[in-house]
C-alpha cells in the first residue's frame, strides 16, 4: 500500500516540523515538561492511528494542537480530581495554576521560548541543558543524540531522566521570567546552542555525519531565538557568529583530512549563502546598538574574513581592534594569544611578540601549545630563526594533536635549516 | 541537507496582475512560521518572464530571447532553499506553501554538496 507509507512519512515529517510547538504549548498547560512529553506522544500515536484512514488533515498542525490540548486538559482535569481526594486526607500544598487564556492564544512564540528557558534552567548540569535542549526543542531522539555525543543511549537516557527529575525537585516549572531575568536566562540559553554548534564544529571528516549535523541544529535553534527575540542584538550576533563561521567549513580540511589554517583556504569554497546571512544578521545587530557584545564581536570578527575576498585583503588592524575590545569585556589568555596575532599581521612582528612574550608569564598559558607556536611565528619573521626553532620544538611537545605535532616539527626543521645558513654552519 | 523549493508560475503572475491583500498577508504569515522554524535560508521571488530573457547556446553561440516566453505554468516564479533533515520535511514545508500561495506546481529538488 503506497498510500499507506506516504502518510506514515508525512507524519514523521510533520511532526520534525510541529513537535517542539506542541511540546512548548502543552508545558505551558501542564507545567512540566515530563508530563508535556508523554501528552505530545500521545498526540503523534492518536495521528497515526487516525490519519492513514483520513488522510492528512489540511492544517496538520492545528489537528495536533487540537488534540494535544484536549490530552493537556484531559489530564490536568484527572490531576485535578486526585488532589481534591487527597486533599480530604490532608491540607492541599502550593496550587498549580493553568494560564488558560494565555494558553490559547495563536501565538506559539512566548511558549517556545519558556520551554527555551526551561530546558538551558541554571539548575539543570551543561550536559542536562544541551540534552533537553536538543530532545524537545530540536526534536532528535535519544539514538540521534548520543550518536553526536560519542555517548551510549543508556548515557543519554540517563541524563533526560535526571534533568527532569531536577526540574521537579527544584520546582521549575513553565514560566516567562520579567525583563530583568530575562536578559540573564538568554544568556544561558545562547551559550547552550553555541556549546551544540561547536560540538558539530568539532567533529572530524571521518565522523558520523550525526556530528556534523549539530552545526546545522545550532543554526536552526539560533534562528528560532532570532524570531522569538527579534530585539536582542546578541540572539542576532549569535546567528551571525555561527552562520560566518559554518561558511567556511567545506574549505578547512582537506581532501586528505589535514586541517587547512584560515589564511590558505580556497575561499571559492567558502558558502555564500551564509556569509550574505551572517552579515546581515550582523547589520541587525549594530542597527540595535549592540556591536559590543560578546558574540557581536566574535561574529565582527569572523565578518572581517568573511568580507575579505583575498587573504591579503584582511582589514587586520580593525581585527586587532576588535580583540582589544573582546579582551576587555570577556578577558581569556587565548584571546590574548589571538590579539598577539592580529597585531602583528596589522603592525608588524615585533608588535605582535612584545605581547606575546609578556604571555608567557601567565600560569593557565603554561602548558598551551598555540603560544610557543606563535611566538615561533613571529620570530621566525623577524629573521630569528634559532629562537624560533626552539619555540616550535616547545608547542610541538604540548600538542596532543598528531597532525598539528607533524605540522610544528615540520616548522621546526625549516627554522633550524635557516639558522645554519644564516650562521655559516653545514 | 538543503533542499530548493521552485514554484512555477501562472497567466496571472504572467500578465504581471499584482498579488492581492489575501495573498500577501499569506505569504507574511507563512514566511513568519518558517523563520519560526529556523529551515528557511533564502527565498525569492521573480518578476514576469516579459522583464526577463533566455539565453539559447548552440555549438558554443549564444543567442538571446527578449521575454515574455509561452507557457507560464512552465516558468519559475520563485524559490526557496531550505536546511531541513529529510525530503519529506521539505516536502510538507513546500506543500504548505503551495496551499497559500496558490501554487499548481512545485518541485523540491536536493541542493548538491561537495
Amino acid at each position: 500500500m503506497p498510500g499507506r507509507g506516504d502518510t506514515a512519512r508525512a507524519i514523521e515529517a510533520v511532526w520534525r516540523i510541529e513537535s517542539a510547538k506542541l511540546i512548548a504549548r502543552v508545558t505551558r498547560l501542564v507545567g512540566d515538561i515530563g508530563t508535556a512529553e508523554d501528552i505530545a506522544q500521545d498526540t503523534f500515536v492518536a495521528a497515526l492511528k487516525r490519519w492513514p484512514q483520513s488522510g492528512v488533515p489540511d492544517n496538520p498542525g492545528a489537528w495536533l494542537m487540537a488534540t494535544a490540548r484536549f490530552l493537556a486538559i484531559d489530564t490536568i482535569r484527572r490531576r485535578d480530581r486526585l488532589a481534591e481526594k487527597h486533599a480530604e486526607l490532608a491540607p492541599p500544598s502550593a496550587a498549580v495554576t493553568v494560564d488558560y487564556v494565555a494558553a490559547a492564544s495563536d501565538d506559539i512564540g512566548d511558549d517556545l521560548l519558556g520551554l527555551m528557558f526551561m530546558a538551558c534552567h541554571p539548575a539543570l548540569s551543561s550536559d542536562a541543558r544541551v540534552t533537553l535542549t536538543l530532545r524537545l526543542l530540536g526534536g532528535l531522539t535519544t539514538a540521534e543524540i548520543a550518536r553526536a555525543f560519542l555517548v551510549s543511549e543508556a548515557t543519554v537516557a540517563q541524563r533526560i531522566v535526571r534533568a527532569k527529575r531536577t526540574l521537579a525537585a527544584t520546582h521549575v516549572r513553565f514560566e516567562l521570567p520579567d525583563r530583568g531575568e530575562r536578559s540573564t536566562r538568554l544568556v544561558s540559553v545562547r551559550e547552550v546552542i553555541y556549546l551544540v554548534f561547536n560540538e558539530g564544529y568539532a567533529a572530524a571528516a571521518g565522523d558520523d555525519w550525526m556530528r556534523s549535523e549539530l552545526c546545522a541544529e545550532a543554526m536552526r535553534l539560533g534562528r528560532v531565538l532570532v524570531a522569538l527575540t527579534p530585539d536582542d542584538p546578541e540572539s542576532h550576533a549569535l546567528i551571525s557568529l555561527m552562520e560566518l563561521q559554518a561558511s567556511r567549513a567545506k574549505a578547512r580540511t582537506a581532501a586528505d583530512g589535514q586541517p587547512v589554517l584560515l589564511l590558505e583556504q580556497n575561499r571559492g569554497l567558502w558558502d555564500q549563502i551564509l556569509i550574505r546571512r551572517g552579515l546581515a544578521a550582523l547589520e541587525r545587530v549594530e542597527q540595535l546598538g549592540g556591536s559590543l557584545g560578546p558574540y557581536a564581536l566574535q561574529a565582527a570578527l569572523a565578518a572581517c574574513h568573511a568580507r575579505a575576498r583575498r587573504p591579503e585583503d584582511t582589514d587586520w588592524q580593525r581585527i586587532a581592534a576588535l580583540y582589544d575590545a573582546l579582551s576587555q569585556i570577556a578577558p581569556s589568555p587565548v584571546v590574548e594569544v589571538n590579539r598577539a596575532v592580529a597585531l602583528a599581521m596589522a603592525f608588524g612582528p615585533a608588535v605582535g611578540l612584545d605581547l606575546a612574550d609578556e604571555l608567557t608569564s601567565v600560569p593557565s598559558l603554561a602548558g598551551y601549545y598555540l603560544l610557543p607556536s606563535v611566538r615561533g611565528d613571529l620570530l621566525r619573521r623577524m629573521g630569528r630563526h634559532a629562537e624560533a626553532e626552539t619555540e616550535f620544538l616547545r608547542a610541538a611537545s604540548l600538542t596532543s594533536n598528531a597532525r598539528e605535532r607533524t605540522l610544528l616539527l615540520r616548522r621546526a626543521g625549516e627554522s633550524s635549516h635557516a639558522a645554519r645558513r644564516r650562521t655559516g654552519d653545514p | 541537507m538543503r533542499y530548493m523549493v521552485m514554484h512555477y508560475s501562472d497567466d496571472a503572475m504572467e500578465a504581471g496582475a499584482p498579488p492581492s491583500p489575501e495573498l500577501i498577508a499569506g505569504v507574511g504569515q507563512y514566511m513568519a512560521e518558517a523563520s519560526q522554524s529556523g529551515v528557511l535560508l533564502a527565498a525569492e521571488g521573480v518578476q514576469p518572464s516579459s522583464k526577463g530573457a533566455r539565453l539559447t547556446v548552440s555549438g558554443g553561440k549564444v543567442s538571446v530571447t527578449d521575454g515574455p516566453f509561452a507557457e507560464a505554468k512552465e516558468l519559475i516564479a520563485g524559490f526557496a532553499i531550505l536546511d531541513v533533515k529529510s525530503k519529506d520535511e521539505a516536502i510538507e514545508h513546500a506543500s504548505r506553501f503551495a496551499k497559500i500561495v496558490g501554487a499548481t506546481k512545485v518541485d523540491v529538488r536536493l541542493v548538491t554538496e561537495f
